[in-house]
């Protein structure tokens, strides 16, 4: 479980997240989600330590996390995962090492040991025979597989993933939300996934926290998000036209 | 007060010099925070690997794309600059009473102790300074160092320290490699142009020769290999924006260690040679 309790974040004296207070539930993809410019990547970079916070509080389980300082952060970030935008694969490494560098870095395992795990990961993420590529010859939904692939690695017990389906068609972003759902059940872990997309609201949204010009304005499921009172979620929900007549004709 | 008296004296420029105190104020400021920004970067850079065979290993890779790399073009350059070093000399010093070994003398003296270290120094500052710069700028930009930070690696240690080991070991064995072929191009040119003969130009190179001008030399490439590797990766690390802020840290890398170099150049040979 992670808690957020008060969190404030400003760059030059701008205020981009205020008074923020949610609980992210083990073992459930927790959703944030808003449009773009709303805070959204700042709240999850904020939660993983990546900006220092203004102030406010950041727990994992019973760890004060914002307080700790670089060692102390390094023990809860061996048990997180990422998925970055735009993937954040290194250039540099093949598939297979990109995989595999977590387990370079943190673990003493035999070569062969690290090279099943990273098999398994891959296999996974259904990424087969592509070991020996390079992240500039992988098409842009690879690439996110992979990453979900490097971020497992370790098997974290804290999942995050930045816009997962940004980019991608339709078709893939759906695998991808799948992908992100099972592997949260399967290893129980926290998941907070950062998306605009309204497939992967209705998809995989079990806990969801709307955040409107940096404030928390909403938070429910998938379920209530379709009757929510909150005038600026439901112009975010029903922003294109086919939702829109759908809400016209449920009503009617 | 003093400032305060000028400005009622010019009563309407009041304004101008205000703000040309803040804007002196801010840059000292500006200056100021950057350079504990540098001095706090090279703190994580110097700390204990997380975990030292990868390190070693990322090492070796480095030696690869900024040393063996560099050779090619440090090699070139020393040719042709030892060549004109020695035409040069050799029309500027067309007097009987100039013995003509002095030429190969000139020739070696100024390769040993200004080429092979500061001007290659600017050189490397353009090749290998824009390198790093770039690509740890595009890491930044791309979230790579973001996911290095995830993942607890101490990101600014993991992708500079190896690249300051390479350059710092390296850069001394491209400044003999700068010496050897700059002097060898001088004897080519020289020999060929028929300004002075291989006897003479060997004797002239080895004519009052002092070593200690060698260790002046690897001394200075030690201390520039160090502000050219630092002061790119700085830049690059803290990159903010997107290619275009990419290019423009690339530039800067390269001006801020050129001028850098130059100004470290004055101060080490008042210190070394004096």
């Amino acid at each position: 479980m992670i808690q957020v309790k008060n969190l404030y974040k400003s760059f030059n004296g701008k205020t981009v997240l205020e008074n923020i207070s949610v609980t992210f539930e083990s073992g459930k993809t927790n959703l944030i989600i808003g449009r773009s410019g709303s805070g959204k990547t700042v709240l999850l970079k904020s939660i993983v330590g990546l900006h220092e916070i203004d102030s406010g509080e950041i727990w994992y389980e019973k760890t004060l996390f914002n307080k700790l300082d670089f060692a102390g952060k390094k023990v809860i970030r061996s048990e997180m995962g990422m998925l970055f935008q735009g993937s954040a694969l290194f250039d540099s490494l093949t598939v297979e090492q990109n995989v595999g560098f977590p387990l370079d870095m943190f673990t003493d395992s035999p070569p062969e040991e690290k090279m099943d795990r990273v098999n398994f990961c891959l296999k996974r993420v259904d990424i087969l025979n592509a070991n020996n590529l390079y992240p500039s010859e992988l098409s842009g939904g690879m690439k996110k597989r992979v990453a979900i692939a490097r971020a497992i690695a370790l098997n974290p017990k804290y999942l995050f993933c930045d816009e997962p389906n940004s980019g991608l068609d339709p078709i893939t972003a759906i695998l991808i939300d799948a992908l992100i759902k099972e592997l949260t059940e399967e290893y129980s872990m926290t998941t907070i996934v950062n998306t605009h997309d309204m497939n992967s609201v209705m998809e995989i949204g079990e806990k969801i926290v709307f955040i409107s010009e940096g404030v928390k304005c909403w938070e429910g499921n998938k379920n209530d998000i379709l009757n929510s009172d909150c005038s600026s979620l439901n112009d975010f929900v029903f922003a294109n036209s086919l939702a829109k007549k759908l809400r016209t004709q449920a009503k009617t | 007060m003093h400032s305060r008296g000028f400005k009622n004296l010019i009563n309407g420029n009041t304004i101008n010099i205000s703000n040309f105190e803040g804007h002196n104020y801010k840059r000292m400021i500006k200056f100021l925070t950057q350079f504990g920004r540098y001095i706090l970067l090279l703190k994580k850079v110097f700390s204990k690997p997380e975990k030292p065979s990868l390190y070693f290993k990322q090492t070796m890779s480095e030696f690869v794309n900024l040393g063996l790399n560099s050779i090619g073009i440090i090699a070139i350059i020393s040719f042709f600059m030892g060549a004109v070093i020695t035409l040069q000399t050799a029309y500027n010093t067309e007097n009987p009473i100039y013995p003509k070994y002095l030429i190969g003398l000139g020739c070696r003296d100024s390769m040993i102790l200004e080429f092979s270290s500061t001007i290659a120094a600017l050189i490397l500052a353009g090749k290998v300074g824009s390198n790093i710069a770039a690509e740890i700028g595009t890491m930044r930009v791309t979230e790579q160092i973001d996911a290095l930070e995830i993942m607890g690696v101490n990101s600014a240690s993991y992708l500079i320290l190896p690249k300051l080991i390479a350059t710092l070991i390296f850069n001394p064995l491209l400044t003999l490699i700068a010496i050897i072929v700059g002097i060898f191009g001088g004897g080519i040119a020289g020999t060929l142009a028929g300004v002075i003969t291989t006897e003479n130009f060997i004797y002239g190179i080895q004519y009052a020769f002092i070593p200690y001008y060698i260790v002046y030399s690897l001394i200075k490439t030690v201390f520039f290999a160090f502000i050219i590797t630092s002061v790119s990766a700085f830049q690059g690390y803290y990159v903010d924006g997107g290619s275009l802020e990419v290019g423009r840290a690339s530039t800067k890398a390269v001006v801020f260690s050129s001028v850098l170099i130059l100004l470290f150049n004055v101060i080490l040979t008042q210190l070394l040679l004096s």
